[in-house]
């Protein structure tokens, strides 16, 4: 009797096993198809001109030149405001932050904000950025809006990088005189750069593929010019795949598709990089 | 003999906890001082309080005084910063920097203001800590390239390029394999010609090889301190016999 | 010596520790910010329709006469993304992660994680498109009374994009079980099945319910794969098979709009963004709690 038992048991556990297989397999065959359906959807409208065109009433004649030169826009202001604050923000708190009330008020406000939904941001944008500072529906309001919205992860990741220096290394540097600042600028940054970067890399394929806040701050969803300075309207590609993407008519379906496809390029190549970094760091710093 | 450092009334705290009880204790200049004693007894503590290490510890406390060259550390004017150029540390497991050679002795000095010939500094310092042969065909490689007892004596050159009057070293050849070990300890005799050394180390017969002075430790007091071989051979104090003799450890 | 007296803290020492603290500080001025923006608006809207109206009402109409502000459509549009995306992720996510740190190779699992990273990648409107155009043809070859947009499509894809987020913290909370835990489970004879049912799970309980209400609180602020898929028709229903709104995607569409600054209409997109804010929040809370309270401490 306990043979048979034991038969049953052995028999759930292999189904389990079985079942589990598939489910995690699928992971793989979910991804196969979505590239697939939007590849096949999509190669007949990638072209040269699709990359230099303007967005159009005529599908086949659409591009997403406007929505590049926004995408890239953004980024670069993105990049450019929040990787300062949000690395200060990293070495104060690992560096000179007390363990006391301030700090931990601090880092409770981090945790949440990384966890507000992204049009919450766009709210905050639309009233600080565009109303109250009067940058309009601006490149400068779209960014500082983007910001926002991945600070607290910049700042979370960057911590980890910065965590990850020896303390060793840090009590050398004191041990032959140097500051704090002194430390940090020559020893800490130097080899938490590599972590840090990939953080911000990553935090940038989100920002890029980040809607719902840019249409609260009011991006336009039919722009048929480049931006030329920062107070300039703009829109961005998942902007602009929106717009394909809730027209009725199929062939601007395929448009869409099209430029899903150069959205995701463009993210593939940002996270090669960052693993790039990854490893670079990892290799360069082996301290053990 | 000249008194470099002296403890006074000295009572340090890591919260609640005492780690140090009423420690009263004369370094001599040019002269190795060991401090021994079982694991937790506070050596290393007393060891890190002398350089003001322990000031990056938030819950460290201190009562009494230490004082260098006739002030006392701790009042409040004193810039700890400073106080590091003069009192250099040499650490358990060796932290080379991440940089090359030639970049980790001659960092702190530059940092520091240092305008003269950097090239001789370093051979200076290489040469003292008895690594420029090793290394002097390979200065701009990376420190991380050294095995252990090299790091290690290229962290005591590069104690030694900022000058210092005194070296402190917690428990230095601990992680490091015998070999390296001899090196180190030649080394530091070696070195008292011209600085004043502090070794807490927990291998009693590395005391009785190097030091010329030794202090023992137990439970956060300071039990007995003495000329190392009368020490050794003659202990005034119970408890200092049954540790050296093994009785506990 | 008397060097050792200057206090001489380099003016750009203290500027630049300054400087970093005040980086530090924009994350409360953006917390602030957010909830005095989101509270002062709603509170005018509040005094002119009573809270009650909105929070129980089951008829949304805040653009057209006659107007009505009951915002339960609307939560209900989102609790069937919500529960829907639930149903997908939640048992999926904890699966995979039970699978990859239990059965699966090093090949597999260095094939598996970067797969699971790049769905979790991939921008919410291309899941909204991704929805649209193939999961609901498929629906409304299955089930003809499917509607263009519909509630289940757009729950599907917000669970398969909430699903790689499940299955890293489940995985993370199933690896940090000590072996010594599950060897004893099969000294005692046990199957795997029942080891990981009986031990490996209960013992990472902590952080596999956090992994859950985090993905709960995703799926409530999930906006642009809901607003292609799901449609704009506030709908106080149960169907996952019609057109509904979610609270996020009524957002978006007032924006899209024309909508006048300062009316009565407008104010309606803070009212439901509290909503939203609040119960994320809590969520979000409610998910650390559980992580700290429950934080089982293997040492």
């Amino acid at each position: 009797m306990i043979n048979k038992q034991l038969d049953k048991r052995q028999k759930i556990d292999r189904i389990f096993k079985t079942a589990a297989n598939i489910v995690t397999w699928s992971s793989l065959v979910i991804l196969a198809i979505l590239l697939y359906h939007v590849s096949i959807t999509g190669i007949n409208m990638l072209s040269f001109e699709f990359l230099d065109n303007f967005p159009s009433r005529f599908p086949h004649k659409a591009g997403i030149k406007s929505a590049l030169h926004g995408s890239v826009w953004m980024l670069v202001l993105v990049t450019i405001i929040s990787v300062p604050i949000g690395v200060s923000s990293a070495i104060y708190l690992e560096e000179y932050g007390k363990k006391n009330r301030l700090t931990k008020f601090i880092e409770i406000n981090i945790a949440n904000l990384a966890g507000v939904p992204s049009i919450v941001y766009g709210i905050l944008g639309l009233t600080m950025f565009v109303r109250f500072m009067q940058f309009d529906r601006s490149v400068l309001a779209g960014s500082f809006t983007m910001s926002l919205l991945i600070l607290p992860v910049i700042i979370i990741s960057s911590r980890e990088a910065i965590r990850a220096v020896p303390n060793n290394i840090r009590l050398g540097a004191y041990a032959v005189g140097a500051t704090k600042f002194q430390t940090i600028r020559h020893h800490v940054l130097p080899i938490a750069t590599p972590g840090i970067l990939t953080g911000v890399i990553l935090s940038m394929s989100r920002a890029i593929g980040e809607t719902a806040p840019l249409i609260m701050i009011g991006a336009l969803t039919y722009v048929a010019f480049v931006p030329e300075s920062v107070m300039d309207p703009f829109t961005t590609l998942p902007i602009q795949i929106f717009n394909w993407a809730s027209r009725p008519q199929a062939a601007f379906h395929e448009v869409a598709a099209a430029g899903i496809i150069i959205l995701l390029i463009v993210l593939l190549f940002m996270n090669a990089l960052a693993i790039f970094f990854r490893n670079y760091a990892n290799k360069k710093y082996d301290f053990n | 003999m000249k008194t470099i450092i002296k403890t006074k009334n000295l009572n340090l705290y890591y919260g609640e906890n005492k780690a140090i009880d009423n420690c009263n204790l004369s370094i001599y200049e040019n002269k190795v001082t060991a401090i021994i004693g079982p694991s937790g007894c506070g050596k290393s503590t007393l060891l890190r309080s002398i350089n003001r290490m322990n000031d990056f510890i938030d819950i460290f406390n201190l009562e009494g005084e230490i004082i260098f060259n006739d002030i006392d550390i701790y009042k409040e004017k004193i810039n700890s910063t400073e106080l590091r150029k003069s009192i250099g540390m040499v650490f358990q497991k060796p932290n080379p920097f991440p940089k090359s050679i030639y970049e980790n002795i001659i960092w702190g000095p530059k940092i520091n203001g240092f305008k003269g010939d950097c090239d001789h500094l370093v051979e200076d310092s290489l040469k003292n800590a008895g690594l420029w042969n090793e290394v002097k065909d390979r200065l701009n490689e990376s420190a991380l390239s050294l095995s252990g007892g090299q790091q290690q004596r290229l962290c005591i050159a590069r104690a030694i390029a900022m000058k210092p009057d005194v070296i402190l070293m917690d428990e230095p050849c601990s992680a490091l394999d015998p070999k390296s070990t001899v090196i180190i300890e030649t080394l530091i005799k070696k070195l008292r010609e011209k600085y004043t050394i502090i070794i807490v180390t927990h291998n009693m017969q590395q005391a009785a090889r190097v030091s010329d002075y030794t202090a023992f430790l137990y439970e956060g007091e300071l039990i007995e301190y003495n000329n190392t071989e009368k020490l050794f051979k003659n202990p005034k104090n119970s408890k200092t016999e049954d540790y050296i003799t093994g009785r506990f450890g | 010596m008397n060097s050792l007296l200057k206090n001489k803290t380099n003016l750009t020492e203290r500027i630049f520790e300054k400087i970093f603290a005040f980086s530090s500080y924009i994350s409360i001025l953006t917390t602030t910010l957010i909830i005095y923006i989101l509270f002062t608006e709603s509170y005018t809207f509040f005094s002119n329709i009573p809270i009650t109206d909105f929070l129980f009402g089951t008829h949304w109409e805040p653009l057209l006469e006659p107007k009505s502000f009951g915002v339960l459509p609307l939560l209900f549009g989102t609790l069937m993304i919500v529960i829907g995306s639930a149903f997908i992720c939640i048992p999926m996510g904890l699966i995979i992660a039970i699978y990859l740190s239990q059965y699966a190779s090093k090949k597999t699992r260095r094939i598996i994680k970067p797969i699971l990273e790049i769905l979790a990648g991939i921008p919410t409107v291309v899941y909204g498109y991704f929805a649209l155009t193939f999961i609901t043809p498929i629906l409304r070859t299955f089930i003809p009374s499917t509607e263009i947009f519909n509630a289940a499509s757009g729950a599907i894809v917000v669970g398969i994009m909430i699903l790689p987020m499940v299955a890293s913290l489940c995985d993370d909370a199933l690896r940090s079980v000590p072996k010594s835990l599950k060897e004893g489970g099969f000294a005692l004879g046990t199957t795997s099945f029942e080891v990981i049912r009986g031990i490996l799970v209960p013992s990472a309980f902590s952080g596999i319910m956090a992994s859950f209400v985090l993905a709960i609180s995703r799926a409530f602020g999930e906006t642009m794969a809901v607003t292609l898929a799901a449609g704009a028709t506030p709908r106080f229903t149960v169907n996952p098979l019609e057109s509904i709104q979610t609270m996020t995607a009524y957002i978006v569409q007032v924006s899209l709009g024309d909508t006048p600054q300062g009316g009565i209409e407008y104010q309606t997109i803070f009212a439901v963004a509290a909503l939203l804010f609040i119960v994320t929040l809590i969520m979000n809370l409610i998910s650390n709690f559980i992580m700290n309270k429950y934080r089982e401490v293997y040492d």
